[in-house]
């Protein structure tokens, strides 16, 4: 692990993260139930693509310091953990039982499940 | 807030959406740059153990906490001015989003079920249960010493 891509996989954080930041807008913006869809489908294509780039590095056909940026930079900063938490709080706290199950554990089964789809994927090519 | 820095805040009305003004994007790139340094650099530091990440875990764990905490402190002082919002958008979508993952925490666990189902599992709940834990710590607390102070302070 060198400085330079440690700062490449810094920047890729900060790339994936203003991804997320204008597609969760514009997923919203279509959105009128008030369920926050948008995190859930960042971070269900942000597993399926790190499993999917995963896998290619396990095959070789990626570099690992490529992974390192590709994979824990902006799949990193793209996907969000503290959010879905949060989200689920607030649902516990509006009593919506359901939306919150969903959301805690219905977020980790599907996302898990694309992971290893992804991982597949990469492993196959 | 001072009133100089209120009156620059409502000088400018944008009336694009946040996610379309290219300042708040920078901001949301920033932090997140800030972030992701702070959970590669516990990652390096800290390399998975019998297979369990657990740097991301201890990274998911209290960007969790501090965005419940975060999110409740400024939601308590309404309505939010554009520097709140700024800071928001700084501090939590982009450090705390940066911060925290949820790809790796699904590859992690995916990988480990292939070897080993029983801590893939438990690894995978443990974090989300942890997490919705952490997070609910984070919004008392944030409302706790963002409620204002009815009796001491207050009436001095």
């Amino acid at each position: 692990m060198n400085a330079g891509v440690f700062l490449l996989a810094v920047l890729g954080g900060g790339i994936g993260a203003s991804l997320r930041f204008v597609l969760d807008g514009l997923i919203m913006r279509r959105v009128h139930n008030g369920y926050p869809w948008g995190t859930f489908i960042i971070n269900s294509t942000g597993s399926l693509i790190l499993g999917f780039l995963t896998g290619l590095s396990d095959s070789s056909v990626l570099d690992s310091a490529w992974l390192f940026i590709i994979g824990g930079g902006v799949m990193g900063g793209y996907t969000t953990f503290s959010t879905a938490m949060v989200d689920t709080v607030h649902m516990l706290q509006k009593r919506t039982y359901g939306r919150a199950l969903w959301n805690a554990i219905g977020m980790i089964v599907v996302t898990v499940v694309l992971a290893l789809l992804g991982l597949l994927l990469g492993r196959a090519v | 807030m001072t009133s100089v820095e209120h009156a620059r805040d409502s000088a400018q009305p944008n009336p694009k959406p946040a996610y379309a003004q290219p300042r708040l994007i920078l901001y949301v790139l920033l932090g997140g740059a800030i972030g992701t340094a702070g959970r590669e650099g516990l990652s390096l530091a800290m390399p998975s153990d019998g297979g369990v990440p657990w740097a991301v875990l201890i990274v998911n764990l209290l960007g969790a906490f501090i965005l419940g905490f975060l999110l409740t402190a400024l939601a308590a002082r309404k309505p939010e001015t554009p520097g709140r919002r700024d800071l928001r958008l700084f501090a939590g979508t982009g450090m705390m989003g940066g911060f925290t993952t949820y790809s790796s925490l699904a590859t992690d666990t995916a990988t480990l079920y292939e070897t080993h189902a029983g801590i893939a599992t438990a690894y995978g709940l443990g974090s989300v249960i942890g997490g919705i834990l952490t997070a609910f710590l984070g919004v008392l607390l944030g409302g706790a010493l963002s409620r204002p102070a009815s009796t001491g302070r207050a009436a001095a």
